[in-house]
């Protein structure tokens, strides 16, 4: 009973998750819930474990112990990482990884077949893909005019762009965002925190990052993870000030 | 309905496959002419011999062809391709065996010669169906295929990925060879299947059987090509290069890659098993050392020389290091694997592109010279 009170009113709920690797534990008995339809940032320094975080929750590594629980009642350790997918998670990597030798149109069009399984790819009808989501998410996220450059002629912000558009045109409940904005401008990272911002008002974004004023411009709650559990929970001006987070994180 | 399968192709086809095939055209018609109507005392005359040399170059040309549908396009080096070539190759073979029928030296109306000279009484059944062609037909593509799905099933599932793959594609053609090594096994050991009579009928050794199985190859050829690229330009294809270039982007776009990579290598492996099949009849034989793991890296030399995930390109390599072959192994015996291993190395540091990355920028310096001109 007492779990699926916490587990109410979440989209995602992560449950004392330990990962262990050789008796390091990069995971430590973490536990946390994500709102739907929210924006949550993670920060913390190297190793606290936000990137193992993100592979627990897209089923890339399976947890020694606890469980993550998705819309209330989905045990995502039965899955593997394609279904996972299937049920609404979408993943961008810390490196922003497209595909170099694909125009940024094919990218985007790969995010976002419906059917993805060989028989569709082969026999492909158009009916399998939204060209105007495409056309609206391409211009979201200010790639519409390089639709048919090779990805690899992208500047480094826009590939990070480009991966954002391609998790954009999943149609995925949430998004988890390793670094986002990593390589990018000013004026590209303001511009991100807009989109971010917006297209959390009907979907969950949860953020990494280690660009303290981006996340504060995302005005969000922040979580910091220091050895694999949560240090300390509020919005970043709180944080400021915390005597522990200054120790471990931001510094003096 | 095939011949408008390639009609439509050719018309819609880029100047890249349309130069291609009508080069296979050409090569298709001219053959046969120099063979058959060009006097033997001309130097444009070609013997018996050579007709079946260039269709066996033909196969290794679609032998590379299918190794760079799995290198070039989806990323997985197989070590180990010429097992698929070589089973296709003992497919064929086996029927041709059985052809042969009571004319053997022993005289038995089943069993081939080796079989009677082991004293063996009875067929084994690894062989039963294989007088029949259309039997054997199947089992060129189900035998290389089934191996390949098995294989790639338990490889590609467990995640064995890059260098380690490679590892356990030469074990499998090593372990194969060691396998028809063996009289007990069934399939001529150390001496392989030889001695063919007759395909259909018709002798193997007679200059229309030759130059109909060189045809063959070359449609075969093109046919192999067409699909090919039919399948890289498909939606497929997209998918097959993201393998290649990030894989797990594409399995956190919800993709199941191993399916993928699964198909590749069994699509990639009847097409090696069909080459097999049309190379045996040509040269006459087929042994264990089809399965030995340095001809399985010849091929991979091949396809790195024309220029991987160009599909034409490893067709030219895998024709053109044959040619260099014939001629060093004749004129230069010593020489041709110092030979073989200076170009790979060569093209390795320097064309990184392969001959295809070559042709390509001799086709752009020209097309800027043009441009300046007009300019």
């Amino acid at each position: 009973m007492d779990n699926i009170n916490k587990s109410a009113n979440s989209i995602l709920y992560i449950d004392g998750v330990t990962v262990s690797f050789d008796g390091f534990k990069a995971l430590n008995n973490l536990s946390f819930t994500v709102p739907p339809k929210s924006l949550q940032a993670i920060v913390g320094p190297n190793g606290a474990g936000k990137t193992t975080f993100m592979d627990v929750v897209t089923g890339r590594t399976k947890p020694s112990q606890g469980r993550v629980i998705f819309k209330e009642n989905i045990n995502l350790f039965k899955y593997d990482e394609s279904s996972i997918v299937d049920l609404g998670i979408a993943r961008k990597f810390q490196r922003p990884s497209i595909f170099p030798n694909h125009t940024v149109l094919q990218n985007l069009e790969l995010a976002s077949y419906k059917n993805k399984n060989i028989y569709s790819t082969i026999f492909f009808n158009n009916k399998s893909m939204d060209s105007d989501l495409i056309t609206k998410i391409a211009v979201q996220v200010n790639l519409d005019s390089n639709l048919y450059d090779d990805a690899n002629s992208l500047s480094h912000g826009q590939k990070q762009w480009l991966e954002i558009g391609m998790l954009l045109s999943q149609n995925c409940n949430v998004l988890m965002l390793d670094e986002p904005v990593a390589g990018m401008t000013d004026e590209e990272t303001e511009k991100t925190s807009k989109l971010f911002k917006k297209i959390s008002k009907d979907r969950s974004l949860i953020v990494i990052e280690h660009d303290i004023d981006f996340i504060q411009s995302l005005n969000c709650p922040v979580t910091v993870l220091h050895e694999g559990a949560v240090l300390a929970q509020g919005n970043m001006k709180e944080l400021k000030k915390n005597e522990s987070v200054i120790e471990v994180y931001l510094g003096r | 309905m095939i011949s408008k399968f390639i009609i439509i192709n050719i018309l819609q086809g880029d100047i890249k496959t349309k130069a291609f095939l009508f080069c296979l055209f050409i090569i298709s018609i001219a053959v046969p002419i120099m063979n058959i109507y060009v006097s033997a005392e001309s130097i444009f005359h070609l013997t018996d011999y050579h007709v079946a040399l260039f269709g066996k170059y033909l196969t290794y040309g679609l032998l590379a062809l299918s190794l760079d549908l799995i290198w070039g396009y989806c990323g997985i080096l197989s070590l180990g391709h010429g097992a698929f070539f070589a089973l296709g190759g003992y497919c064929i073979g086996m029927h041709l065996m059985r052809e042969i029928g009571p004319r053997g030296v022993y005289g038995d109306p089943i069993l081939p010669d080796f079989m009677v000279f082991l004293n063996w009484s009875e067929l084994p059944i690894a062989w039963y169906g294989f007088d029949n062609f259309t039997y054997t037909l199947l089992m060129i593509a189900i035998v290389p295929g089934a191996l390949a799905f098995i294989f790639g099933w338990f490889a590609f599932k467990s995640r064995v990925t890059g260098v380690y793959f490679s590892i356990i594609t030469q074990a499998l053609t090593y372990a194969l060879m060691l396998a028809f090594f063996q009289n007990d096994f069934g399939f001529g050991g150390n001496n392989g299947l030889t001695d063919f009579k007759d395909i259909l009928g018709f002798s193997l050794q007679n200059s229309n059987t030759r130059i109909s199985l060189f045809i063959l190859s070359v449609i075969a050829l093109a046919l192999g090509y067409l699909f090919s690229l039919k399948l890289v330009n498909s939606h497929s294809g997209l998918v097959l290069k993201g393998v290649r270039d990030q894989e797990d982007r594409l399995r956190f776009l919800g993709y199941r890659v191993e399916n993928y990579k699964l198909c590749a290598f069994v699509v990639s492996a009847i097409l090696a098993g069909i080459a097999g099949a049309l190379y045996v009849p040509q040269v006459g034989i087929i042994n264990p050392g089809e399965f030995a793991p340095l001809k399985s890296i010849e091929v991979v030399v091949w396809v790195a020389l024309g220029g991987r995930g160009t599909l034409i390109g490893a067709i030219l390599g895998g024709v053109i290091v044959n040619l260099a072959k014939s001629f060093f192994t004749v004129n230069f015996p010593e020489v041709w694997l110092f030979f073989l291993g200076a170009l790979f190395v060569l093209v390795t540091l320097y064309l990184p592109n392969g001959l295809m990355g070559v042709i390509k920028k001799i086709f752009i310096i020209l097309k800027n010279r043009r441009k300046t001109q007009i300019g």
